[in-house]
């Protein structure tokens, strides 16, 4: 065979290879992590770990509920806050968004996707904890919203674009006003994947630790007062790693894999309602 | 063209002009449209025949840029006056497209009911009745009895265009729109919407475009030729068809363009 | 045709024909209204962050000025403050980064589109996605008892062993380190360039890659010479995104790199990056100017992150004009 024939054919199975390779060893690192955590963490995971509160520094036992509730607490509360604002808004977009004002909401939608979190926790902290005063679970949630929201106006928008325009006359045409026709008709039809990008969010922002430092601040002790400093699992963890104790150490891979657990349940969740709606329409 | 002795309703064009922006697609357009007839409205692909029919529910201005000079009289009332919502108008007039549109997250029954709903608040029975009635004039309801509750989306192409129709026969328009109804369909399903049209007119005026020749000879008591955004034409089917007045008639018809 | 019960519709006694209303819906006005205040909200956050940003850093840019950006003292006692160890240590690890994850992601990328079997590219698109799932504080969790031993055990002798005799590996190991920083950013960011660089390649019309088939070229011959052309400013889009991210990485960066106010060219030595500091010392700030110093580097970290994201996203526009490709990963 010709020489040059065979180079190259040899160097597209280099090639081959190598991205192969390549592939591989990021989802190496993947598995890496992801085993680490469970061979280092899964011996903690006991009814304790679940149901008990920090104990003093230095002494062993204790658990991370207080976290989990707080995590809980924090991230319902953006969601509260963050789910309507940032729907909604992903909403006029698809509605309303071809005019000026819109394109500056996108504009500024995707300018606060690529800001880093700890700039909007130090905001956060201007506008509600020095006023205030002091710490709460209010200013880490509105923190945590301030994050979900732009994403969530993406992704909404991006969805509710994917109606065919031929739904949205059909319905104007049996004599649906235009808001009905975007909410119960247009809305409605782009809902799964309108969860699956809120999902998406939530996960996204259950991790976050940056935001909560300066805001919600962590708490030792149990506390469901959301105007008063909360812990969160994503706090907990920072606290307990970077801290001199082999069992904060113990601690802080548990913690992990249940924060790891819970946005994994999110996406998969996530997942899931787009499958459905690929089922449904056949 | 002389209006027939029953001019109890009709829809009429007065010189309705349709543009986009400052293109006119549709040019000064008067037709009278009688009641309980079918009206067929020909033309090559870019005439305006659409367009002219989306101005007869005000679903043209809903496009970009669109707009109307003129006007269109139902029943004697000006349906482009500042006062009328154009909502309800289009509650009396419905429309089928070319594509079947069901609502993907309802039901069959709920698709059908989806019209009235919208129109306020009826009871469970009445609503029941409305579906039923709907569906057995759309030809629909002997298939699909049994799984009112299923997805829409489940039916067959020709059975959705149906449903589409029995959806916009439910709120009980007086006049009805289709955009090239059989444009998708198989030759079976095309024939069962033919026959639909037989039927309805008894009960509807039905204003139907399409650019197949033949379907409009079948179906239709009047027919309207459009050419490039003018009306070259318009009168009875068989007189149209047979011995047209206008020399562009006769070459559409007889296949010297299309 | 058999002939259906068709029911008379009802003539005479309905009510008026007419019901007309006023002018344009309610329920239209009050929708669009609802909708525009919901997105309102967006400008005015931005506006309020910048503005903050600004007022808050103010003190801060009036005492120092430019000398700000190329000064490295930072001395809170003295109240004397300058940037220059931290962004040296952003754009320094930020690099590292990129250095490392670009050819795993863009290979990772080639390789689902290109290359991989049917079967396989859903799962290894899933594993990959799920890299960008995990949280910022595991991947430092994992970083601190994990990544720097093995890279004090392994990779630092190897390194030092091939080319110690460079200032890049020169000084002792202690673990926390520029590298450890830059490697853990670089796993980080490897999902996000992948994402993208394999939306951008989709993009790609089939016909390039069929043409250079036609002409006899081999598979990776086709990618190479006639995909990845096309989608060269996307793919580098791609890449700047990535940066834009490793720029704002906050905790498993401040868990791995030192958190020291240090210039140097060995990136065995703990450094420092803008988003670090801010974690770190925020709380500890105790005079006003010291806080002002930390709102400063903020700003200037917000302005850097949103600059390099703009860019990203005009060159993935190039090939991907006008879909959402990017804006999941932005």
């Amino acid at each position: 065979m010709n020489p040059r024939r065979v180079r190259r054919r040899v160097v597209n199975g280099v090639m081959t290879g190598l991205v192969g390779v390549l592939s591989f060893l990021a989802v190496l690192s993947l598995i890496l992590i992801l085993g680490n955590l469970v061979v280092k963490g899964a011996s903690s995971l006991d009814w304790n770990f679940f149901t008990k509160n920090p104990v003093p520094a230095g002494e062993s036992g204790g658990g991370v509920a207080n976290a989990i509730v707080g995590t809980s607490i924090i991230v319902g509360l953006a969601c509260l806050i963050g789910l309507p604002i940032g729907i909604g808004a992903g909403l006029y977009l698809a509605e309303f968004g071809s005019g000026r004002l819109g394109w500056t909401v996108r504009f500024v939608a995707d300018v606060l996707n690529g800001t880093p979190s700890i700039v909007v926790g130090i905001f956060a902290w201007t506008w509600l904890v020095k006023p205030m005063g002091h710490f709460s679970a209010l200013a880490g949630a509105v923190a945590l919203a301030i994050l979900m929201v732009p994403m969530l106006a993406r992704t909404t928008e991006e969805m509710v674009r994917l109606v065919p325009h031929s739904l949205r006359e059909a319905a104007l045409a049996l004599g649906y006003p235009r808001w009905r026709t975007s909410l119960r008709i247009v809305a409605r039809t782009a809902l799964a994947g309108i969860v699956t990008g809120s999902l998406v969010g939530i996960a996204r922002i259950a991790g976050e630790t940056a935001p909560l430092l300066f805001t919600a601040l962590g708490n030792l002790n149990f506390s469901t007062h959301v105007l008063e400093p909360m812990q969160a699992l994503s706090l907990q963890i920072y606290q307990y790693a970077t801290g001199p104790f082999d069992e904060w150490h113990r601690l802080a891979w548990a913690a992990a894999i249940v924060l790891m657990g819970l946005v994994l349940l999110l996406s998969v969740a996530a997942r899931w309602a787009i499958r459905q709606r690929h089922g449904a329409a056949r | 063209m002389a209006p027939p002795a029953d001019a109890r309703l009709q829809l009429e064009a007065v010189r309705l002009t349709a543009l986009y922006g400052r293109r006119a697609v549709v040019k000064d357009v008067s037709i009278i449209l009688p009641a309980h007839t079918v009206t067929a409205v020909i033309g090559p692909s870019g005439c305006g025949k659409s367009t002219f029919l989306r101005c007869l529910n005000r679903m043209h201005e809903l496009s970009e840029g669109g707009w109307v000079t003129g006007t269109v009289l139902l029943d004697g009332d000006d349906i482009y006056a500042d006062a009328v919502d154009p909502v309800q108008l289009r509650r009396r007039v419905g429309m089928v497209f070319q594509r079947p549109t069901p609502f993907p997250t309802m039901s069959i029954y709920d698709n059908v009911a989806a019209g009235l709903r919208v129109n306020g608040h009826r009871s469970r029975a009445d609503v029941d009745a409305a579906v039923e009635r709907a569906l057995r004039r759309a030809a629909l309801w002997d298939e699909v009895k049994d799984r009112l509750r299923r997805s829409a989306l489940a039916l067959s192409g020709g059975q959705q265009q149906r449903l589409c129709i029995a959806r916009a026969l439910a709120p009980e328009p007086e006049v009805l729109l289709l955009d090239e109804p059989t444009a998708s369909l198989d030759p079976a399903g095309t024939q069962r919407i033919e026959e639909l049209c037989h039927e309805l007119k008894t009960n509807y005026t039905i204003v139907i475009v399409t650019h197949n020749l033949q379907q409009a000879a079948r179906v239709s008591d009047y027919t309207a030729f459009f050419y490039v955004g003018d009306l070259v034409e318009v009168g009875r089917t068989e007189m149209l068809f047979t011995t047209p007045t206008q020399e562009r008639t006769e070459a559409y018809i007889t296949g010297r363009f299309g | 045709m058999t002939a259906l019960p068709i029911e008379p519709v009802a003539t005479a006694a309905q009510e008026p024909r007419w019901r007309l209303l006023r002018g344009v819906n309610v329920g239209d006005r009050v929708y669009q209204g609802v909708l525009t205040v919901l997105a309102v909200t967006l400008p005015l956050l931005l506006l309020a962050l910048v503005g903050e940003l600004l007022v808050s850093a103010w003190p801060a840019i009036r005492r120092f000025g430019p000398h700000f950006l190329w000064s490295s003292v930072w001395d809170p006692v003295a109240g004397v403050f300058g940037a220059a160890p931290m962004i040296f240590g952003t754009l320094a690890s930020s690099l590292i980064a990129l250095v490392i994850a670009v050819p795993l992601a863009l290979g990772v990328s080639i390789f689902l589109t290109e290359f991989a079997p049917k079967w396989v590219r859903q799962p290894i698109a899933f594993l990959v996605e799920l890299l960008a799932a995990i949280p910022s504080v595991v991947y430092g969790l994992w970083g601190i008892f994990v990544l720097i031993p093995f890279l004090r055990s392994t990779v630092v002798p190897s390194l030092r062993a091939v080319l110690g005799w460079t200032p890049f590996f020169d000084g002792v190991f202690y673990g926390n380190s520029l590298l450890a920083g830059g490697v853990i950013l670089a796993i980080m960011i490897v999902p996000y360039i992948a994402a993208v660089s394999r939306e951008v390649l989709l993009a790609v019309p089939a016909s390039q890659r069929e043409a250079a088939l036609g002409m006899g070229a081999t598979r990776w011959e086709a990618v190479w010479t006639a995909v990845v052309p096309y989608g060269r400013a996307g793919l580098i889009g791609a890449i700047i995104l990535g940066l834009g991210r490793a720029l704002g990485e906050t905790m498993a960066v401040t868990m791995l790199i030192g958190n020291r106010h240090d210039i140097g060219l060995s990136v065995l030595q703990p450094a420092y990056t803008m988003a670090a500091a801010i974690a770190n010392e925020f709380s500890e700030a105790t005079t006003n100017l010291y806080l002002s110093a930390l709102f400063e580097v903020g700003l200037l970290l917000f302005v850097i992150t949103v600059v390099v994201n703009a860019l990203a996203r005009l060159l993935i526009w190039q090939v991907a004009r006008g879909t959402a490709v990017g804006s999941r990963a932005l």
